[in-house]
């Protein structure tokens, strides 16, 4: 790790102040992605500011019967809070089947959703990556990219997005709330997270010293009735081969309302609208799953040892939403 | 008083390990410290151009900057000699930063020394190197058609190629043939301690090396011999190791790189690997391949094996892992040919990982054993017990002891083996293939090749200290050697202390392929026999012992107590016999001769592994729902710390089914997963409960105490049980480790 | 949110000063005593424990949060201490596994490790012991496929694993202490 110097903030405005006022500096704030690329030299700023102390670790209710979750409050604490249970289950699935419990208590929900990615050339400073060092290349086109991204990549990048919660946040169409040298903003998380495109390097459409206070959870009832499930390799303390987020209403066997997303398979949190389209008011059957499952993947781009994401998303979906209505039809 | 050995003691160690008290070789406290890190070659295959130290030199805290430039070069090019030879034991025979040439990537190049491990890993970050790459061999498939058969394999100890009868006559008989070929991910091993060694110069003549190793005395020969020192001048110390599974048997460059670093600086260094390093430095199990051909009468009686093997070697050795013996001897076969073929590639040697050879060499027989039963129709137990040898098939020797048939008895009772239904796909439960498998494990007799020592002193409170220079890597040997000092002496295992781990003490070999138990729990046990006989000699000489006149032969010891046999009442304890007779303390030292290789016996540990999957019939993921082991390792000498050892076993075989891969990227020559986080081991959820039992069997062949050793045999078909299974719940048959969802979708 | 504000001891630092990169103090509350170390803003809360406070108890297994080998006690909370900066821990009361007995009576997990061969070579141990007693107050202990999923951010390469929630078990069926403030 490089020499590094440090500070901690108490009020948002002297953050924001701080980190805005010098390009070489970052937030630290969980510190479980930020202290690992530092290590690697992945990250080099040379100052932290440390946000710990800031209050922005409350969960409130929103007028209208939404829920701000506070950029800071760690994994864990969501999890755990009651009214995100009862309210919006995948959310609480999704980060308890992330990580570890003792990385879930360091973690910070905004910090999850600016998480790097996993590949292991973005993480091996000797090798190429358009990501982190933009025009050397991406080495995991034609590499071990079993991990990799089949939606949403370009050639540029086939970095998966790592982020369960945001697989989430996406199908609820989360709001998130920003601060920064400009003032406050409001971003909807679709447009939070970016596409690789040519520019791979740009994850969040943050600007230096724009700090994530907050992130909103819409009143959505549908939400109530809703699932995270996700596939790994090791039956915990894994990142996802393939995941979905799924909330879904069915009355007389139909879909009413659905909405989906999926991670571990696309370089952002993916929304599967093509998927949610066929399946609004579709029979609630294997039918209609599969055919919705087959369409939303029918872009998806195999690149060598991921191909068999491909199928397995396609049947993921299909698991989950089976799930769902069948917990639907029995209530 | 009852035996000890045999007993449920907890670890002596446990009490230090529980409250984080154990000194583990980087926690050793040292004056002065400094502290060394490695700087690895990125490129695979070329040499080194240019470097530039100058800015690492100019870093903050850095006291030396070492490359090939300038590091003291090594007395002597090492040559590989596997540990149990209980010599020097270099792992490769190739030292590094000796010259500009690069074999491998990992290849250390550089070594910085500095105040802290922080300046020392960033100055090592500031050191510029220009390479000039040539073209790297790192993947079996580049280089097949380069493949030959070495004369022998494993540094010269084993042959390259052997066979019996006429294997082409048979396969052309044959009423049934199977011929299939397995493929196998390389595996790292993955202790949760880094290897780490401290360097402590006394003087020019004089070091102390604190070392993670599996053989304390091996890491003293070995430096001795690279650095030009005699084996006096090295004292090795190694208090509690962190797991070691074959990645600290041999010995690899960083114990010499600190003491180089350490004397170039004048101070003690501690040079910890980082995890990464762990992937480079130490070995692995090589990427390989085998083919198996089994010829069968419809009967299912085998006629014919051929075992072939290809893998993947470094330049500087015929390194393979031995797969082949176990197989070669597991079922009464007349005709036999099994064939080591190489391939050189830019590796590090590989070398002994968990249950070497068996692991991979026992999944390929056992699946095909699996695919022969589907084909005539018969179960998989009976036709196992149909071709149990009753001889060494390869010696027709008897065996020193067996007990195979009672552990398929004992196995198939415990898991409720008999009434499967043989079809696959039979069994389901919601979206779960329910399927299980089964296995024969097998694992060689391993014995050291010269005499093994242990000191016993008892002083004349009737309490005793044992010693051996055996380090104790979480096998539980200084609690089993409590255990037989114990029951040597007659007293009770509270007043014994075992002391191991620094090679100042009695030499034992490295404690490699299960023999480490035997071999020093044979010298400890003739150590305290020995010493009990010489008090018991003295009491019956001495005139005012109660037992003056006595036949020694009729004296026991309970206790501490010396007593006639059959009058428990006519004795004295040690304790009065030393007082009286002016001895402060006794000593003895126990020497065991281990018998000769060729004793007229076939020599080996049987077990029987089972195990059921739930397989996910649309996703592909596999659980292992739970697991029967039933092995018949000899005598156990601690029911508890062995059958931990072989759960844990267990649970490795279930790694090496379903998740542990390392995957190379050919175009960089690199380990593209070199992490806990990407190379999958086990986690607690992974892992089901598992049922261990141990059959007894008596074997007076091996050593003393009829010890075969419960490090590896744990691991040997679970992969296969577990594959057997996966084809049994799917219909699907596995060829290539790791079994991964996409294999089965 | 947990009652941990009543833990904070040490007096919050100055905030507004940049320190380093170089050496500073750093005022540390560990096991219950204040302890100072001369180190640079990068050194990691397991670096300062291990190399500078001479608690070696924590161990070091990837140095990247892939093993819980490090796991200790922040404000309570079980963490993984080689992705925690030291200085970032100023005004927050660490917890170590030396800190676990009470004299040379051990913590009933310790006890109940010991008496279930919970571990191997023990290295991974401490983390185990720190995180298990951590779970008993999270709660999430219900049975073994629940002790299982919140152990596993702590590899056991021995593969301990069912001896390990046997151990966890046996001291939530006895009762005992699952008092992460301890």
């Amino acid at each position: 790790m490089r020499p590094v110097s440090y500070s901690r903030a108490t009020d948002v405005g002297a953050a924001i102040g701080a980190v805005s006022a010098d390009p070489e500096s970052a937030f630290l704030a969980g510190g479980t992605t930020q202290v690992d690329l530092l290590r690697i030299y992945v990250e080099q700023p040379r100052r932290l500011v440390d946000i710990n102390d800031l209050p922005l670790n409350r969960i409130e209710e929103l007028p209208g019967g939404g829920l701000r979750l506070g950029g800071l409050a760690r994994m864990s604490d969501v999890a755990e809070e009651p009214e995100l249970v009862r309210r919006y289950p995948m959310v609480a699935e999704a980060l308890l089947l992330g990580a570890s419990p003792q990385l879930r208590h360091m973690a910070t929900i905004a910090g999850n959703l600016m998480q790097r990615v996993r590949c292991s050339y973005f993480r091996d400073v000797a090798a190429g990556c358009n990501k982190r060092a933009p025009g050397t290349g991406c080495s995991a086109i034609d590499g071990i990219n079993r991990g990799h991204a089949v939606l949403g990549t370009s050639d540029c990048c086939i970095a998966t997005h790592p982020s369960d919660l945001g697989v989430a946040l996406v199908a609820l169409d989360a709001v998130v709330q920003t601060e920064g040298p400009g003032g406050t903003r409001s971003i909807p998380i679709d447009d939070f997270f970016l596409l690789p495109g040519q520019t791979p390097e740009r994850e969040h459409p943050l600007t230096h010293g724009e700090l994530v206070t907050g992130i909103d959870l819409p009143p959505l009832p549908v939400a109530a009735t809703s699932r995270y499930i996700k596939i790994r390799d090791r039956e915990s303390y894994e990142f996802a081969l393939a995941s979905v987020a799924v909330a879904m209403s069915v009355v007389d066997d139909r879909i009413t309302e659905i909405r989906l997303a999926l991670g571990g398979v696309a370089t952002k949190p993916w929304r599967a609208r093509q998927a949610e389209r066929l399946l609004d008011g579709a029979p609630a059957t294997t039918e209609s799953f599969t055919r919705a499952a087959e369409a939303e993947l029918a872009p998806a781009v195999p690149h060598g040892m991921n191909t068999f994401k491909i199928e397995l998303a396609r049947r993921t979906i299909v698991r989950a939403l089976e799930i769902m209505a069948q917990r639907e039809g029995t209530t | 008083m009852s035996p000890a050995i045999g007993a449920t003691l907890n670890r002596v160690d446990g009490r230090f390990k529980v409250r984080g008290e154990s000194r583990y070789s980087a926690e050793v406290p040292v004056p002065n410290l400094t502290h060394a890190v490695v700087v690895n070659a990125k490129i695979a295959s070329g040499r080194i151009t240019a470097i530039d130290t100058s800015e690492a030199e100019r870093a903050e805290g850095v006291l030396a900057v070492l490359t090939h430039r300038n590091l003291s070069p090594v007395a002597t090019v090492p040559k590989l000699l596997p540990s149990l030879a209980g010599l020097a034991a270099p792992g490769q025979s190739f030292f590094p930063m000796q010259d500009e040439t690069i074999h491998y990537a990992g290849q250390p190049v550089a070594i910085v020394v500095a105040d802290t491990i922080e300046r020392a890993d960033h100055a090592g970050t500031l050191i510029r190197f220009e390479y000039a790459p040539t073209p790297a061999t790192t993947l079996l498939d580049q280089a097949r058609d380069q493949a030959y058969v070495p004369e022998r394999i494993f540094g010269g100890l084993l042959p390259g190629h052997a066979s019996r009868g006429d294997v082409a006559k048979a396969l052309a008989e044959a009423e049934v043939c199977v011929d299939t070929t397995y493929r196998f991910a390389p595996n790292h091993h993955n202790p949760i301690e880094p290897s780490a060694s401290t360097a402590v110069w006394e003087d020019a003549d004089r070091l102390t090396v604190y070392d993670s190793t599996q053989g304390p005395n091996s890491v003293q020969f070995t430096l001795a011999e690279l650095l030009g020192l005699p084996p006096i001048s090295i004292r090795v110390v190694s208090h509690a190791v962190g797991g070691s599974f074959g990645s600290k048997a041999m010995v690899w460059h960083h114990p010499a790189l600190a003491a180089l670093a350490a004397r170039h600086v004048g101070r003690p260094v501690r040079l910890v690997l980082t995890r990464e390093q762990m992937f480079t430095s130490c070995g692995h199990r090589e990427e390989q391949e085998q083919r198996i051909t089994l010829a069968a009468g419809a009967d299912g009686r085998i006629t014919a094996l051929r075992h072939h093997k290809l893998s993947l070697t470094s330049p500087f050795d015929d390194w393979a892992e031995p797969s082949l013996q176990s197989p070669s001897v597991a079922y009464t076969s007349p005709n036999y040919e099994g064939i080591y073929h190489l391939v050189r590639g830019n590796t590090i040697t590989p070398t002994f990982t968990r249950a070497p050879g068996e692991a991979t060499g026992m999944f390929a027989l056992e699946c095909a054993m699996d695919e022969l039963a589907e084909r005539i129709g018969v179960d998989p137990l009976e036709l196992r017990l149909r071709n149990y040898s009753a001889t060494d098939p390869e010696s027709g020797k008897p065996w020193s002891s067996s007990g195979l048939t009672e552990c398929y008895q004992r196995a198939a009772e415990l898991f409720g083996w008999h009434g499967r239904d043989p079809r696959p796909r039979s069994r389901r439960e919601g979206q779960w293939l329910i399927g299980t498998g089964m296995a024969s494990a097998l694992y060689p007799v391993t014995q050291p090749v010269n005499p093994q020592r242990a000191r016993a002193r008892l002083y004349n409170d009737g309490t005793a200290v044992v010693e051996a220079g055996v380090s104790e890597f979480g096998t539980g040997v200084f609690t089993a050697m409590t255990q037989v000092a114990a029951d040597g002496l007659g007293i009770p295992v509270e007043r014994v202390r075992f002391v191991g781990g620094s090679s100042d003490l009695p030499n034992v070999t490295a404690a490699v392929g299960s023999a480490g138990t035997s071999a020093v729990g044979s010298a400890v046990h003739l150590a305290t026999t020995q010493l009990r006989d010489e008090l018991i000699r003295r009491a019956v000489a001495d005139d005012h012992s109660p037992l003056r006149g006595a036949d020694p032969a009729a004296v026991q010891v309970r206790d501490g107590k010396m007593v006639l046999r059959d009058r428990p009442d006519v004795g004295e304890t040690y304790a009065d016999l030393m007082h009286r007779t002016f001895m402060p303390d006794v000593e003895v030292l126990g020497t065991w001769n281990p018998p000769p290789q060729d004793a007229g016996y076939g020599v080996h540990t049987f077990g029987a592994q089972m195990a059921e999957v739930a397989v996910d019939a649309d996703l592909g993921v596999v659980r292992v729902r739970r697991m029967v082991g039933v092995f018949a390792p000899g005598r156990v000498l601690n029911r508890k710390t062995a059958h931990s050892q072989l759960m844990g076993g267990m649970l490795w075989g279930l790694g090496q089914a379903l998740l542990e891969a390392t995957r190379m990227d050919p175009r960089m020559g690199r380990w593209a997963n070199a992490s806990l986080g990407d190379y999958l081991v086990p986690v607690n959820a992974d892992a089901p409960d598992v049922v261990v039992d141990t059959i007894e069997v008596h074997d007076e062949v091996v050593n003393p105490l009829g010890m075969k050793g419960v490090g590896e045999i744990g691991v040997v078909g679970v992969a296969a049980a577990i594959a057997n299974a996966v084809h049994h719940a799917t219909g699907r048959r596995q060829y290539e480790l790791p079994i991964t969802l996409e294999k089965l979708l | 949110m947990k009652s941990y504000e009543a833990l904070r001891t040490a007096p919050n630092p100055d905030h507004a000063v940049v320190r380093g990169p170089g050496e500073v103090e750093v005022h540390l509350h560990v096991n219950g005593e204040s302890r100072t170390a001369i180190i640079e803003p990068r050194v990691s809360l397991l670096d300062a424990l291990r190399d500078r406070l001479e608690l070696t108890g924590t161990k070091k297994g990837c140095n990247q949060g892939a093993c819980g080998a490090c796991t200790v006690w922040v404000d309570g909370r079980r963490v993984l201490s080689c992705l925690t900066l030291a200085i970032t821990c100023e005004n927050r009361e660490v917890t170590t596994i030396e800190a676990l007995s009470e004299g040379d009576t051990l913590h009933p997990m310790q006890q109940a490790f010991l008496d279930c061969d919970a571990f191997q070579c023990g290295y991974c141990t401490p983390g185990q012991i720190m995180s298990a007693v951590a779970l008993l107050a999270e709660g999430h202990v219900g049975d073994d496929t629940e002790i299982g999923e919140w152990m596993s951010g702590n590899i056991c390469r021995c593969a301990a694993y069912p001896h390990i929630r046997a151990a966890i078990r046996r001291v939530r069926d006895e009762g005992g202490p699952g008092d992460a403030s301890r």
